[in-house]
């Protein structure tokens, strides 16, 4: 996690490498509308700042976008992606809506609670993992599903999800 | 247009309209909780569905474009049935505590349930509940009761200008909120209590006071600015339990500032004053009206036998109604002095004579204006409903200027801001007429040029100029800064000049009901006398031996508190009308008369539209207080003065339109200044807090706690000038003025303009201060620490 400049002026706001990729997604909408920047403007700084946003860095994106905080703040309490408390280096995150919950969801959360020894929510002692329940992801096709940072995984049995743990460690 | 049907009725509407748009003015009922008119359309309550021909489902009324032959059913079984089932919903995680919610009575949800909604509940899961949030003195929140309309957020966001309230979290989890906690800061956030379909959103100070159904309501006009916003009253058991709007499409529309909203607060307040009181030998008593006023018209009438009647001076404050302006100036000028008026903060009377009226403009041509430019005008709180005009006339894209003392938030979304001394201010609007006298073909302008600077003007006045001249309607704002300066009149003449060359409108926005005071003759005219008559400055210069003053408190309202406290001491004879009385007041006065407050008296406020509106008493005088145009018509009486028989506020209204008829004022004079030199140094920026402008709202305590009235007494600065005197913020500082010394704590404040000092006036600190708006000197008091 780098340092990163969260008050003062608008253009000396996070850093520069930081500031050029925003830049980049706003330059793509016109001139006024920096809200529909908003959305992948919170995942660029949730990616640089270890995978959640903070209250600090949710203030300066408002005054970076010339937007009102709150709007800022609906947006990122709207969407499970987005972190507003610290997590672990990965982030599993399990659907246990309707298709993957019928085709065995609740083993596969069942069955990483117990391997990684945290609930729902929580992440474990080492910092490693993040473990959380999501709704639908749109892959019912495939459906027991997770997403493990930013890849999907489908048709899981309990031994992919050790093949794929392991994997990792 | 296009031709429609709803419920069978035949109607031609514009298909610019919405179904519901059709149905509103058609009287046909459709139940909502989302829409507003005033409002952009969110379609996210559902409430509105109807059938319509050819559609699978139901549609959102509000949410659909009239189109050619459209037939609309909003009784049918499939709208009944869509509405029953979102009714249902809504009601899933709202919870049943009409009984202790004080919106019980005037719900919409409550009669929309009544109406559409089933008698039981299949819901037996448990609902959710959310955390009350604390949004300041004025607005109570039970957001538990929440349903999700959003009209707040988009009020805030698309009225008020700023998005304070938003809805954070997702389905079950959506709350409203301002995630962050704060209270909000909006001029006009008052209006999302009568926004709010709920109990979500109520009124703070009139928690648990009254029930919908035990009060009446009374129409009534709000006193505290020019708007004269249309209100409503509603009382119980003789007291106003609490004010909310009344649609005025021309003034108002359908709000009303916070402080015509939670002013009434300040009616029963202890200092409220209930019996007439007297000083005799130095002591003060109670005693009957009789006794009081015949003891005022003794004491005056000593005074002009001893000092002659040009001794006598008259102070009303421009929140009276137009009916005691008329009286008092007649009564005054029955007793033979002119020494009238209602311009407490006015110091420059230069150009007395010119006539500054309104005439052929109205709030409509400022909501049609191209380019607005204001000088010396906080907009927010002068005049909010003007703000919210200006706010929406710059979204359409007008250009606005903003040209004052302290740069202010104005929550609009495109303004060129100008935070200048006095001085810059001058050099700028010379600017501006030097970069329009080319297009000055067929006015002459020869007098003017040897007063101009010689340079040619700045982009920024080139800019402002451009804005001006290119403008289809433009409007140039004088507010209550520029309108205290002591050299005002000659700003007054170069933007009339600015305004020759760019046929902008010049508007002096008038300090609540002045229009009013200006069309009764509250003025310092020769008419009682021959002597040069004394205005709201010099009969405070001149010190009188004996003043009338009608809801003044001189030390907080007038211009020059030191000397108005000063003169009133010396003099010999003071009567004070008063909805208050304080010890203060009881250390300069010898009679002490109850006035009756707006919401207890008759009378006519004339608003910035120049339209009169005329409104009764909502309750009885409190305590012995009474009207004021019975006390002046009684004085008057007393006065054995003739033409003093009135019965009725009516009957006082009549005779001043009579004499209106007869005699019009506004007579037309020039006045040229000699020059466009400034006094040197910096300036004092007396600027009045949104909520100390009239001794009522002075004691509205939930106004006073509101964020905007603490730290009233701190001086501010800009930070450059305060490296230049070698100041630091947080330290104590001594304010000089003529002789005079005053301890006061700096603060730094990029927002005051350069060789400006900024302390609010109308405090107990400002009231030992001379005259506003002129200059000071502030240096360091003693060591550094």
């Amino acid at each position: 996690m780098t340092e990163m400049q969260v008050t003062g002026p608008a253009e000396q706001l996070f850093n520069e490498q930081l500031r050029y990729r925003l830049d980049n997604w706003i330059a793509k909408y016109p001139v006024n509308q920096t809200q529909s920047a908003l959305i992948p403007c919170l995942h660029l700084i949730q990616d640089a700042n270890g995978g959640w946003l903070s209250e600090d860095l949710l203030k300066a994106l408002a005054v970076y976008l010339d937007l009102p905080f709150i709007s800022v703040m609906e947006v990122a309490t709207f969407y499970t992606m987005f972190e507003l408390s610290p997590v672990g280096q990965h982030k599993i995150s399990v659907c246990t809506n309707i298709s993957c919950q019928l085709c065995g969801s609740e083993a596969i959360v069942e069955h990483l609670q117990q391997r990684l020894g945290v609930t729902l929510g929580g992440t474990t002692a080492d910092g490693k993992f993040t473990l959380k329940e999501v709704e639908c992801l749109g892959a019912c096709c495939g459906a027991p599903m997770l997403l493990l940072d930013k890849q999907y995984y489908e048709f899981l049995t309990l031994e992919k999800v050790d093949e794929l743990l392991e994997g990792i460690k | 247009m296009v031709n429609i049907e709803i419920d069978g009725i035949p109607l031609s509407v514009d298909s610019s309209k919405m179904i519901i748009q059709a149905a509103d003015e058609a009287g046909v009922d459709i139940p909502r909780f989302c829409y507003h008119k005033k409002l952009s359309v969110a379609a996210n309550c559902r409430m509105c569905l109807v059938e319509v021909d050819g559609s699978r489902k139901a549609l959102p009324a509000c949410a659909t474009l009239v189109s050619e032959g459209m037939q609309i059913r909003t009784q049918s079984k499939i709208a009944r049935d869509a509405q029953r089932a979102v009714m249902e919903f809504l009601l899933i995680n709202h919870p049943l505590d009409c009984p202790i919610c004080d919106q019980g009575g005037e719900c919409e949800l409550q009669d929309m349930s009544m109406g559409y909604g089933a008698g039981i509940s299949r819901f037996s899961e448990r609902k959710r509940v959310v955390p009350d949030k604390n949004i300041g003195p004025l607005i109570q929140t039970d957001m538990t009761r929440c349903i999700h309309c959003t009209r707040c957020v988009r009020f805030g966001q698309e009225i008020a200008g700023i998005k304070e309230l938003g809805a954070t979290g997702r389905g079950e989890h959506m709350e409203i909120g301002t995630y962050v906690e704060h209270s909000l800061v909006s001029e006009l956030s008052g209006n999302i209590i009568d926004l709010c379909p709920v109990g979500a959103l109520t009124s703070k100070p009139f928690r648990y006071k009254a029930r919908a159904w035990e009060m009446t309501a009374h129409p009534s006009v709000a006193p505290h600015d020019a708007v004269g916003s249309n209100i409503e009253v509603h009382v119980r058991r003789n007291e106003v339990m609490r004010v909310v709007p009344r649609d005025n499409e021309d003034l108002n529309e359908s709000w009303i500032s916070d402080r015509d909203r939670f002013s009434y607060l300040g009616l029963n307040h202890p200092e409220r004053c209930v019996k007439p009181l007297i000083k005799i030998q130095g002591q003060w008593q109670e005693t009957d009206w009789q006794t009081a006023l015949e003891y005022a018209v003794e004491g005056l009438k000593s005074v002009k036998a001893k000092n002659g009647a040009d001794q006598i001076a008259g102070l009303i404050s421009p929140t009276a109604t137009t009916e005691e302006a008329y009286l008092f100036q007649k009564w005054l000028r029955g007793l033979g002095t002119d020494n009238i008026d209602h311009r407490l903060r006015q110091q420059d009377f230069a150009d007395d004579a010119c006539d500054y009226s309104l005439q052929d403009w109205d709030l409509s041509a400022l909501s049609r204006s191209d380019a607005i430019v204001m000088l010396g005008c906080s907009v927010r709180s002068e005049q909010p409903i003007i703000a919210h005009r200006i706010r929406q006339a710059n979204l359409r894209g007008a250009a606005v200027f903003d040209i004052n003392f302290v740069r202010h938030e104005l929550f609009m979304p495109n303004v060129h801001q100008h935070a200048v001394s006095a001085k810059a201010m001058m050099q700028m609007l010379s600017g501006i007429v030097k970069s329009l006298l080319p297009l000055a073909k067929d006015i002459d302008t020869s007098d003017w040029l040897p007063l101009l600077p010689d340079r040619s003007p700045t982009a920024a006045e080139q800019n402002v100029a451009m804005q001006l001249s290119n403008a289809a309607e433009s409007v140039i704002l004088l507010g209550e800064l520029l309108g205290q300066h002591p050299q005002g009149a000659k700003f007054r003449k170069l933007v009339s000049l600015i305004c020759r060359l760019t046929g902008a409108k010049l508007v002096w926005l008038p300090t609540a009901n002045s229009v009013g005071h200006w069309q009764a003759g509250a003025i310092p005219r020769p008419k009682a006398s021959e002597s040069i008559p004394l205005n709201a400055l010099s009969m405070w210069q001149q010190s009188c031996r004996a003043y009338v003053l009608f809801n003044v408190e001189p030390e907080l309202d007038c211009i020059n508190p030191s000397l108005a406290m000063s003169s009133l001491q010396h003099a010999s004879f003071v009567v004070q009308i008063n909805n208050f009385v304080t010890e203060q007041m009881q250390s300069y006065s010898d009679v002490i008369l109850p006035l009756a407050a707006f919401t207890e008296t008759s009378g006519t406020f004339i608003s910035i539209n120049k339209e009169w509106q005329t409104f009764t008493g909502a309750v009885a005088a409190k305590g012995d207080s009474r009207p004021g145009w019975k006390i002046l018509r009684v004085l008057g009486n007393l006065s054995r003065l003739s033409d003093f028989e009135y019965t009725s506020s009516e009957e006082v209204l009549n005779t001043l339109k009579t004499e209106l008829r007869i005699q019009p004022h506004g007579e037309q004079q020039t006045y040229l200044p000699e020059d466009l030199l400034l006094d040197k140094g910096l300036t004092y920026i007396s600027e009045v807090p949104s909520y100390r402008c009239d001794p009522l709202v002075r004691r509205s305590i939930a106004l006073q706690q509101t964020p905007e009235m603490q730290d009233l007494t701190t001086v501010r600065i800009h930070p450059e000038l305060a490296e230049k005197l070698n100041l630091q913020d947080g330290q104590q500082v001594l304010l000089s003025q003529n002789d005079q010394q005053h301890a006061l704590e700096l603060k730094l404040d990029e927002t005051i303009a350069h060789d400006c000092v900024y302390l609010p006036a109308t405090t107990s600190v400002s009231a030992r201060l001379g005259a506003g708006m002129t200059s000071v000197e502030i240096k360091s008091a003693g060591s550094l620490t």
